[in-house]
């Protein structure tokens, strides 16, 4: 069977994306690998998700159902418990996929979007030295072990890792009886959003060590003890500043990385700084038809703009499908000075869309600046902001009539 | 006059608050809900909690839940306690009370999933 629209991934992203791109004449299919919708939202039990979006504070489960519910009237198919393992494209996308029902079958469609969210970082992508023992995981696994399967994984904890999902395991961990001893954080800042510090180490008076990592571990068949050392700021351990924790669990923290290794088929570009799609401004690859958008783009800090962003490729996705979506010669977006990337990554001047959204994340942490929007040598737009840090993302939209020209685009922020 | 530097736990904006010890009023918030926050964490500070509870589904093996309201910070752990007593039956729903007044706090506690089975 001909999809017009099929979208990978029943998320928070894959839901939103859904809501948008329906069309009572358009066929859509939404395949999620797991029995139930929701994504990674379903283990993230904790509230605070929402406020942008439903102007409520939900819980992450119920944020998910919301979202479902938002398409569950809808004429949209879905397939649960059910994988891509590939997608290759000839004139329309053919994906390989399974599921215990058929085994292996193919599916065909217009148009893709990927909406597979992201990975967390394992040991073996940040080199942790020492022995290699059990007790040692992702703090997101931790968080489906604990919160949907019902297993407590240790009861010494360390974290290696601010980031968001380091601090609310930190606070979950220390709830569910287990010692907390400490977080370690190779920047000079926290990853994660400033109120999770305040709530989740704060409160229960879990240490937070800045400039710190991992130097040593120690355990033959379960983790027994962990090294940690104070970094330079050239992130080389200092001698003398060795602190050693007796812990049986290890948890990490550090870094997500947007999940599209199954699209490898398809050589899209991929940015080396998001590690996601290059994408223009409706969140097209560059491959036609190809469509990107939420973690499996680049990685949020909210799920409020995860949802805003996928219903906007769902949208293009759709203008695609009835060919309405207008795509002219296009220019580069260029990330300046104190700004790590913008999206979307290429733009179009040319294009019927009244303004361009921007999301953006610095490269340092500031208390007041402000993001300057040029082309060439001339400001078109400038945004004061305050509290800037690389875990906080921006958003600047940017009218058309603000435009010059169709020249490149350089958003950089000033410090003030 | 003595003041207290918090960072607002309202909403992920996070905002500084800085709030005056003897008169309680709050700068550096950027919406009502702020100023609220950083009167009340000086004079009775209340957190939400979330948890989850035993439940007889097969999707999975635990109902995530949380207060339906505010308790208070020095009742968190009575409250984990109490909530071994749960055991949510199928079909739960998402908003559905599982126990009453919890700890005699006149606070609810309320699935946040859904399970049919």
């Amino acid at each position: 069977m001909m999809y017009d629209i099929i979208i990978i991934g029943g998320g928070a992203a894959g839901l939103s994306a859904a809501k948008e791109a329906y069309d009572p004449d358009l066929n859509i299919l939404i395949i999620e690998r797991e029995a139930k919708l929701g994504g990674i939202l379903k283990q993230c039990i904790h509230n605070g998700f929402g406020i942008h979006k439903f102007n409520l504070e939900l819980t992450g489960p119920e944020f998910a159902e919301k979202t479902a519910d938002g398409i569950a009237d809808l004429d949209i198919e879905v397939m649960l418990e059910t994988t891509v393992t590939d997608i290759i494209q000839f004139k329309t996308f053919d994906l390989t996929v399974m599921n215990e029902a058929h085994g292996e079958f193919h599916l065909e469609a217009k148009s893709v979007i990927i909406a597979t969210g992201c990975y967390e970082k394992t040991r073996s992508q940040i080199l942790l030295p020492g022995d290699r023992p059990a007790g040692i995981m992702t703090a997101g696994s931790a968080q489906r072990y604990l919160n949907i399967d019902g297993y407590m994984v240790g009861k010494k904890v360390f974290i290696l890792g601010s980031g968001d999902i380091g601090l609310i395991m930190a606070r979950r961990m220390t709830l569910e009886g287990a010692d907390v001893l400490g977080v370690a954080e190779l920047m000079p800042y926290s990853n994660g959003l400033t109120r999770n510090i305040a709530q989740c180490l704060d409160d229960y008076d879990i240490p937070l060590y800045l400039s710190h990592t991992i130097t040593n571990i120690v355990g033959k068949e379960r983790l027994e003890q962990i090294v940690i050392q104070e970094v330079d700021p050239h992130f080389q351990p200092i001698a003398g500043t060795e602190k050693t924790f007796d812990v049986d669990t290890l948890l990490l923290s550090v870094g997500l990385v947007p999940d599209i290794q199954m699209f490898e088929s398809l050589k899209f570009a991929v940015s080396p700084v998001t590690k996601g799609a290059i994408v223009d401004q409706h969140l097209q690859t560059s491959v036609d038809g190809l469509f990107a958008c939420g973690n499996a783009l680049h990685v949020h800090d909210l799920v409020d703009w995860v949802a805003e962003e996928s219903e906007r490729a769902g949208r293009y996705a759709k203008m695609y499908v009835q060919g309405t979506l207008d795509t002219h010669r296009q220019e580069d977006v260029i990330p300046g000075d104190n700004v790590r990337y913008v999206l979307p990554h290429r733009y179009d001047f040319d294009s019927a869309d009244d303004s361009v959204k921007f999301a953006l994340r610095s490269t340092l942490k500031a208390a007041k600046g402000t993001f300057k929007i040029t082309q060439g040598e001339t400001l078109i737009m400038h945004k004061k902001a305050r509290h800037i840090a690389p875990a906080e993302m921006e958003h600047i939209v940017v009218p058309k009539e603000k435009m010059v020209s169709n020249a490149p685009i350089t958003i950089s922020l000033e410090v003030t | 006059m003595a003041k207290r530097e918090m960072i607002c736990i309202v909403c992920p904006v996070g905002c500084h608050l800085s709030v005056d010890e003897e008169t309680l009023e709050v700068t550096g918030n950027r919406c009502p809900r702020g100023a609220k926050y950083g009167k009340k964490e000086l004079t009775n500070p209340t957190r939400m909690l979330t948890s989850t509870v035993k439940t007889n589904a097969t999707l999975q093996r635990r109902v995530s839940i949380k207060t339906s309201d505010e308790i208070p910070k020095g009742k968190i752990f009575e409250i984990m306690d109490e909530l071994n007593s749960i055991d949510a039956q199928v079909p739960v729903k998402s908003g559905d009370i599982l126990l009453k007044n919890v700890c005699d706090t006149g606070v609810d506690i309320v699935a946040t999933t859904s399970l049919d089975r």
